[in-house]
């Protein structure tokens, strides 16, 4: 009885913080209504990511469509790898060539937010900091020892970790707080943060292009069967009067 | 007009006749109560997922090289390609959750116990092949948690002495999980066991048919001939092919009285369905887990494996046993067990409401072990974890053993002559 209780009251935090990870996840406020911030979203990600990442699954036309760019301004400024507008979105880089540079084959983002999470999307991009022992010279407190570079660091500048002196246990111990820019960048820190929810948002939406469609055919759905069912209940309820 | 080609089709082919055994003049007992949906339920869920699953069908593309990219492909080129997946997914989640209440129903009311054997046998065998079509088809996305989810399901059968090695080898078709073993779950997904099913819930129902439904008293409402004075017999015409050989009492044609009940039974479900379908896919990553949004990649191996929800019970049960044999028998007995029950309870008494306060609390610890190992499958093994694993097991089998042991001398409650139903 007494191990069961143990067990009971070890089980249940470990449970719960399991699958936690080291850093808290900030929350990404993504709006997929806000047009604007899915155009910035793309345009960052057209000229500092597509170079690397794929989103192979999904095409550009559609991605216009989606973000109400006309097709010919689209083409104009957010394509820039050849490819039609009825494309998927592709780089010509050489997975052999990526292994090499980076140490590890560099994945396609297209459902990145499904498998990550948006929060943890919007973290990790404003986790970097600076780490002399890493090949690129950053690492990055979300995902420890990443192969990436910081390639937003002339709009953020190059971040260094902060620590804050906390009362733990007893003793006095150095807890991560978060980073902080050396404001190099083009960007001020609340501008950075901003265009990562960008960002972020635009990959909630390549995730899960037809989310706002859904939605709404959701909602029609429910009223249909508010009346169906309403009127099942009526139809039932004429049928067994008779077994009175 | 309409009753000139009646006549000719029932010249020709029997279809009054069925309509009438199997509907019009099927008696029912009068007092089922919402326990008794999920039957038709599940027949709904089985068309929606042959359904769904033809169109799917028509743009997957079944090969290690194209299944993840034709997948997204029907999640974003094809019209409405998302609401068909979608549909899907959810769909077999939702075949558990009814197939679970409906087996939990037939435990409560004595359902199993004679003369209806033979239909919970055959719905042993639905919920067997079943699982077998959930798993295949789990694979055919060809995510992350298809991939490895498939090699430690398959691995187990490894654990069996002398041909395990073998035997793995045969089923995967390599000696990893590949193209080949995608190919042949692809086969045995949408032609093989949907076939099998289709066939083996037509017996579950003539089964069911010949020797006609329990109800929530567990009592009969098919009276030897004779026994019943004909004021007391129900104002309804039932079928000769019943009446001829017993007395029926308190029951009501199936159509359309209970068509009606479970019309509106099916429009409380599809709000729960639909919520699925359109507000939450992945249901909090037990329907669709994220690692499966990734492509299979054989070369990495995800931080927590765990299977979708419906077998996390049994798959608590294989990982509360160190043995890895062991374990595999063990979770095979869970599912033997289940099946040896009209032979394991030796009772007379079929429903919960006229059973020993000793059968009512057996039967509530067994349904709460099967929620927490269901819950326990999805978390990592932690040493705890699994000592509740184990806890949990041993409560899970006791239901069967103290079943057989107490149900025999069972002290029960008085049983009415005739259903009870306000």
């Amino acid at each position: 009885m007494k191990k069961l209780l143990i067990a009971l009251v070890t089980l249940v935090p470990s449970l719960v913080f399991a699958a936690g990870p080291e850093v808290p996840l900030d929350k990404a406020e993504v709006d997929l209504h806000d047009k604007a911030s899915l155009q910035r979203g793309a345009q960052l990600y057209m000229n500092y990511c597509l170079g690397c990442h794929q989103l192979q699954y999904h095409r550009y036309n559609r991605t216009f469509e989606d973000l109400g760019i006309p097709q010919e301004l689209g083409e104009e400024n957010l394509q820039f790898t050849g490819n039609k507008a009825g494309d998927r979105i592709t780089n010509n880089m050489n997975p052999e060539s990526a292994a090499n540079w980076f140490g590890t084959a560099v994945p396609d983002l297209t459902n990145v937010a499904r498998v990550r999470g948006a929060d943890w999307i919007y973290t990790y991009l404003r986790s970097f900091y600076k780490d002399d022992s890493r090949p690129f010279g950053v690492n990055n407190a979300v995902f420890p020892n990443v192969g990436m570079p910081h390639v937003l660091q002339e709009l953020q500048g190059l971040p260094e970790k902060t620590y804050e002196e906390r009362l733990i246990d007893g003793e006095m111990e150095d807890v991560y707080v978060g980073i902080e820019t050396d404001g190099s960048g083009r960007l001020s820190e609340s501008e950075y943060d901003q265009a990562m929810l960008d960002l972020t948002a635009f990959l909630v939406y390549t995730g899960e292009p037809m989310l706002l469609e859904q939605r709404r055919i959701g909602w029609f759905v429910f009223g249909f069967l508010l009346v169906f069912t309403i009127l099942a209940w009526l139809l039932k309820k004429e049928f067994w009067k008779d077994l009175k | 007009m309409f009753k000139r080609f009646v006549e000719w089709m029932d010249a020709r082919i029997p279809m009054t006749k069925t309509w009438n055994i199997h509907l019009a003049q099927y008696p029912a007992p009068k007092n089922f109560n919402m326990w008794y949906v999920f039957g038709f339920l599940a027949t709904i869920v089985l068309i929606n997922q042959i359904l769904t699953g033809v169109w799917l069908t028509m743009n997957y593309v079944p090969s290690a090289e194209g299944a993840f990219a034709s997948v997204e492909y029907i999640m974003r080129d094809v019209e409405y390609g998302w609401l068909l997946r979608y549909m899907h997914s959810t769909g077999a989640s939702a075949f558990f959750v009814v197939v679970y209440l409906h087996m939990f129903r037939g435990m409560m009311y004595g359902s199993y116990q004679k003369p209806r054997e033979l239909i919970w046998l055959f719905g042993m065998f639905i919920f067997l092949v079943l699982m077998a079509e959930a798993f295949m088809g789990y694979l055919l996305p060809w995510g992350q948690m298809s991939y490895w989810g498939a090699q430690v399901i398959i691995s187990l059968f490894g654990a069996i002495p002398v041909i395990g090695d073998d035997l793995t080898l045969w089923i995967r078709g390599d000696y990893v999980i590949s193209g080949a073993t995608l190919n042949r779950f692809f086969a045995l997904h949408v032609i093989a066991l949907p076939l099998v099913l289709v066939i083996l819930v037509f017996l579950h129902i003539v089964a069911l048919h010949e020797v006609g439904s329990n109800n929530p008293d567990g009592i009969d409402t098919k009276k030897p001939k004779g026994s019943v004075p004909d004021e007391e017999k129900p104002k309804f015409k039932f079928h000769e092919r019943f009446t001829n050989k017993k007395d029926i009492v308190d029951s009501i044609p199936f159509f359309p009285y209970y068509i009606i009940k479970d019309l509106f039974g099916f429009g409380v479900f599809l709000f729960l369905f639909c919520y699925v379908i359109f507000f939450n896919p992945e249901m909090g990553g037990f329907f669709l887990e994220p690692p499966n949004f990734e492509p299979a990649n054989p070369l990495k191996t995800p931080e927590h494996i765990a299977p979708v929800w419906y077998f996390t019970p049994f798959y608590a049960i294989l990982r509360a046993v160190p043995d890895k044999l062991f374990g595999v028998i063990l979770m095979f007995a869970a599912i033997v067990f289940l099946a040896l029950l009209p032979w394991l309870d030796r009772g007379r008494v079929r429903s919960i409401r006229y059973r020993s306060l000793l059968h009512k609390l057996n039967l509530g610890v067994f349904a709460i072990s099967f929620v927490v190992l269901g819950y326990l499958g999805t978390q990592p093994a932690t040493p705890v974890a699994t000592i509740f694993a184990q806890i949990f097991t041993f409560l899970y089998f006791a239901f069967f053993g103290l079943l057989w042991f107490y149900s025999k001398r069972e002290k029960t409650k008085p049983v009415p002559e005739r259903v009870t139903s306000k």
